[in-house]
């Protein structure tokens, strides 16, 4: 098993590791959860070889994904994100007091040419590392795993309330990022 | 019930439509306000756009070749799994 194993870190070790950067976006922890997954691979007898290895490592490796953006989110005081009077930043000065549009949302549309969006996902990249981190984290949590609104709740202990709260600030802030970004380039 | 939404309640509406079913009555509102404004039309298509965008994003950095492992974090996994080995 252990020469399984290494064979695996030496075909499989660099996809996985982009696999997890991807959703975690931090270099340390994407390596984290590849270690996790390789010992977790040692210890399992499931892999019978139906499915490809780098399937069922990716498997494995997604729950390790999804423990790890738990603990991003958690790392601090889910309250002290939540809470929407605080004006350390500026993405709830979208509205005037009457609940209209302070500058009304543009057109944004996926440019057509391969190096426009190559541009544009780069943008989009320091657009998410520009949020807050653990809005980062929900918003990948949520949007990309496609998890369950419900579920997230139960992950986070917290409630919809907050859950809805931090997908609306992290959704209100990439799309502004983007538009000031991608389309004032 | 109030019919009219302002352009900031519609945002929260359409920022909840995507993680769950709505109520009627917000449908309903939300519906309404939609015919009658353009902006809000727009932040509705950004909404679905960002998950587009955010989708290929990952799946560029998937495909970029480029991005490997270190070896300093090959060496210290290999390690790991001897040590776990015995």
């Amino acid at each position: 098993m252990t020469k399984n194993v290494n064979d695996w870190l030496t075909e499989h070790g660099d996809y996985l590791y982009r696999f997890a950067l991807a959703r975690l976006r931090d270099p340390h922890q994407a390596e984290d959860a590849v270690q996790e997954t390789m010992l977790a691979a040692i210890k399992s007898n499931s892999f019978e070889g139906a499915s490809s290895a780098r399937t069922w490592l990716t498997g494995i490796l997604k729950h390790k994904v999804i423990d790890l953006q738990r603990k991003q989110i958690r790392e601090q005081p889910i309250s002290d994100l939540v809470d929407l009077e605080s004006s350390d930043t500026s993405m709830d000065d979208f509205f005037d007091a009457s609940g209209h549009w302070l500058e009304k949302p543009q057109t944004l549309e996926m440019p057509e040419n391969a190096l426009q969006q190559k541009q544009f996902l780069s943008i989009l990249n320091s657009c998410l590392d520009k949020l807050p981190s653990k809005l980062a984290a929900i918003f990948m949590m949520r949007d990309v795993h496609e998890t369950e609104n419900d579920n997230i709740c139960k992950e986070l202990n917290i409630s919809t309330t907050n859950a809805w709260v931090m997908l609306y600030r992290a959704r209100m802030g990439l799309r502004k990022c983007l538009e000031i970004q991608w389309l004032a380039r | 019930m109030k019919l009219m939404l302002t352009c900031k309640q519609a945002s929260q509406i359409i920022s909840q439509s995507l993680d769950k079913p709505l109520s009627w009555s917000d449908r309903l509102k939300l519906k309404f306000h939609l015919i009658i404004c353009a902006a809000c039309n727009r932040f509705n298509q950004q909404l679905h756009w960002l998950n587009t965008a955010v989708k290929r994003l990952i799946q560029a950095t998937e495909n970029d070749d480029t991005i490997q492992l270190s070896l300093e974090a090959k060496a210290r996994m290999t390690k790991a799994i001897a040590a776990r080995k015995h």
